[in-house]
């Protein structure tokens, strides 16, 4: 049997386009000791370091992790790297608390990160392809066909997706952690912005960020030692599914609803929008929310978008399950954390300590992060009490 | 249809090789640490940090390697060093510092405790790399504010008196990290027979013995069930539409113009689909479902590559089916 394992300790940077006055060490760095001072710890403490981001090009910097050893604290212990693209936020998160869960170490520090101002994304996610004619546009030129289809399939009214752009930026403005801070958020001001991938809007688009997320994972035996609340982890689960095979349903993965299935049954969960108090999930374009609702099993397929538009996921309109209250992808997106920030954000919320975007009286959340070309995903479940 | 030939590995095809670069010109931020040592190198001055053991670490980190603190005690150490270890190049690549053979040295410098790896310039000659020798800085006329303001190390056991010229007024906190990657790709066979087809003007798709499934391209196995795509079968130059994109934004290094339209396309034939361009229709009026055609370059400009197909256009009438 598994044993059980807890958040004690979460750290953020604070995410913006540019970060120059730290090196990468530096960023996870901060990240890092504030996970640890929210835990009540030092680097003794710890056991191992789990490390994730996403593809090497977007920095440059091939195998981080091995120079990021003396910034993480590591001389002498296990440092373990994930990878799984945008996913990686959440499968790094999954794989430490795997590492306590099966009594492998105690207590591991956990970190992600992103620097994209390093780079440019739309260049990292775009590369020529030997032998290939070079038509990839980003991860916007790959996701908006399928969010066509879904729109088409579902009959969605063309504002749905401006419903979520603005809704996740009002959020934001609750965090003063995330990236785009813009007050004067508003439906006509999402349907101005340029159109960049038709249907995506830039303003239904994620932004570019410098950031990283750390988290303090604890053994059971150990929660007590840390002053805060606990998060208890539930239940973890990843699946993953080739890119490209025949028949693949691509609005609504197949790994997508597996996942969730499996995470759901770990923490006992029946009913996702009546059993959580809110959720944070992977939306780097809008159209995704009501589209993982969907595969999520919150709403019927081709019903997703209705919760959209009735409230049900916006904190503002005080709707009964909240979806990102931190913001979400759509406010800050270092892409190699964000699936961290997702689950990290769960945990927040279970702690209570989301200051001014806290759900109030949060028991049950969802930490959400899917990757590549929708086939990497990681979810997990925390909770305020153990079970 | 099944083309005669019958099953794929059964021929061999000539193997199909492309070089390529993969880079960017990275925008790296020094941070405190690195960014006070590549400011002292303008100056012609090689800076070190205190670690937590009282070494004095070259070129400086910027965390403790020992206790993980942050390091901040910055320690002047000289431009003359000691060699502790060395290894030859004896035939230098076009990314190196050097285009004569030299040594790769790690070099001790005076007041150090750790050596910094540098090239050595012996002018080519072997015999004068001895471990313990004495070498210097040889500075870079020019200072540029990073790691390349040493050129390399020289022998010498006194300064070369030669410091960097500059006019930078401001610390280093960003530099310029030019990162190219040359490499040979080899296509498999799976792509090789399919390329070998296109060049021919045929779309061949490849599915497993048995198997419902054809993909274009083929990558060699079903990615359903794992089995070699074996079998190959014609599709034809004609599509439908599955998905597609407007797109308003150019891409990076690619001459297109913006708004252009990507569509996802399943060739007639085809189980999976690929992207491509569409063209010749207002881009409003593309819709899921719109069957269209290839339009192929003219036949002496094919190579072995998708876009032998310049675009696909709507197939608007029955004489189209099927024409090139």
């Amino acid at each position: 049997m598994a044993e059980l394992a807890a958040v004690v300790g979460i750290g953020q940077t604070k995410y913006q386009t540019k970060r120059i006055d730290v090196s990468i060490a530096g960023l996870v760095r901060e990240a890092a000791m504030n996970a640890l001072n929210d835990a009540g710890l030092v680097w003794d403490d710890i056991d191992a370091v789990i490390l994730g981001k996403a593809p090497d090009m977007f920095e440059g910097v091939v195998m981080p992790e091995l120079y990021l050893t003396d910034a993480l604290g590591c001389n002498g212990k296990p440092m373990i790297r994930v990878h799984t693209a945008g996913s990686v936020g959440g499968s790094t998160a999954i794989v430490a608390a795997s590492h306590v869960q099966s009594g492998v170490f105690k207590r591991v520090l956990t970190v992600t990160f992103e620097k994209q101002s390093e780079s440019n994304a739309m260049w990292a996610l775009s590369n020529p392809q030997p032998f290939s004619p070079h038509l990839n546009a980003g991860a916007g030129g790959y996701f908006a066909p399928i969010i066509r289809e879904y729109i088409r399939r579902s009959n969605a009214p063309s504002d749905a997706g401006i419903k979520v752009a603005v809704k996740d930026r009002l959020h934001a403005l609750k965090n003063p952690l995330a990236h785009l801070q813009l007050p004067d958020i508003s439906a006509e001001m999402v349907e101005a912005s340029p159109m960049l991938w038709d249907p995506l809007r830039f303003l239904e688009s994620c932004p570019s960020s410098d950031g990283a997320c750390a988290m303090v994972i604890a053994h059971e035996d150990l929660v007590d030692q840390s002053p805060g609340k606990p998060a208890w982890i539930q239940g973890a689960a990843m699946r993953s599914e080739p890119t490209m095979y025949a028949g693949r349903e691509q609005v609504s993965p197949h790994a997508g609803r597996d996942c969730a299935k499996d995470v759901y049954a770990q923490a006992d969960i029946t009913d996702p929008r009546k059993d959580f108090d809110c959720a944070e999930v992977y939306v780097p374009f809008s159209w995704y929310e009501p589209m993982w609702l969907e595969n999520l099993g919150f709403a019927e397929p081709g019903t997703g978008w209705e919760l959209t538009m009735s409230g049900a996921t916006s904190l503002d309109e005080g709707g009964d399950i909240p979806w990102n209250c931190s913001g979400g992808v759509l406010s800050s997106n270092a892409i190699g954390a964000s699936g961290m920030i997702r689950f990290a954000e769960a945990a927040r919320q279970v702690r209570g300590s989301a200051e001014d975007h806290q759900v109030e009286g949060a028991k049950k959340a969802l930490g959400h992060a899917y990757g590549g070309g929708a086939q990497f995903y990681a979810m997990w479940v925390v909770g305020a009490e153990k079970h | 249809m099944s083309l005669e030939s019958g099953s794929a590995t059964d021929q061999q095809v000539e193997v199909l090789s492309q070089k390529f670069t993969l880079g960017f010109t990275y925008t790296r931020s020094t941070g405190p640490v690195v960014g006070r040592f590549l400011s002292s190198l303008r100056d012609g001055k090689m800076v070190g940090v205190k670690g937590s053991d009282g070494r004095v670490i070259v070129p400086p980190v910027e965390y403790d390697p020992v206790t993980a603190e942050a390091l901040s005690e910055f320690v002047d150490v000289a431009d003359t060093g000691e060699v502790v270890n060395w290894c030859w190049v004896a035939e230098p690549t076009e990314h190196h510092p050097l285009s004569h053979p030299f040594a790769w040295g790690m070099v001790k410098l005076d007041g150090a405790d750790t050596p910094i790896l540098h090239a050595i310039d012996t002018q080519g000659d072997a015999s004068q790399m001895v471990t313990g020798m004495k070498v210097r800085v040889r500075w870079l006329n020019q200072a540029q504010g990073n790691i390349k303001d040493i050129v390399c190390f020289e022998p010498g056991d006194t300064s070369s008196g030669n410091i960097p010229q500059h006019d930078f007024e401001e610390p280093v906190v960003m530099m310029d990290a030019p990162t190219y990657l040359d490499y040979n790709y080899t296509a498999g066979n799976a792509t090789a027979r399919y390329l070998h087809q296109i060049r021919q003007g045929k779309i061949v798709g490849q599915k497993a013995p048995g198997g419902e499934f054809v993909y274009v391209p083929p990558r060699g196995s079903c990615p359903a069930t794992g089995v070699a795509t074996t079998e190959e079968v014609e599709c034809a130059d004609v599509a439908t539409v599955e998905s597609f994109t407007i797109v308003h934004i150019p891409i990076p290094g690619n001459p297109i113009k913006p708004p252009y339209v990507v569509a996802n396309l399943l060739a007639d034939g085809a189980d999976v689909s690929f992207i491509h361009l569409l063209s010749e229709v207002d881009n409003d009026a593309v819709e899921i479902g719109m069957r269209v055609k290839a339009v192929w370059k003219p036949e002496e400009e094919w190579g072995y590559a998708m876009d032998n197909i310049r675009y696909w256009k709507p197939l608007d009438n029955e004489s189209d089916k099927g024409g090139k």
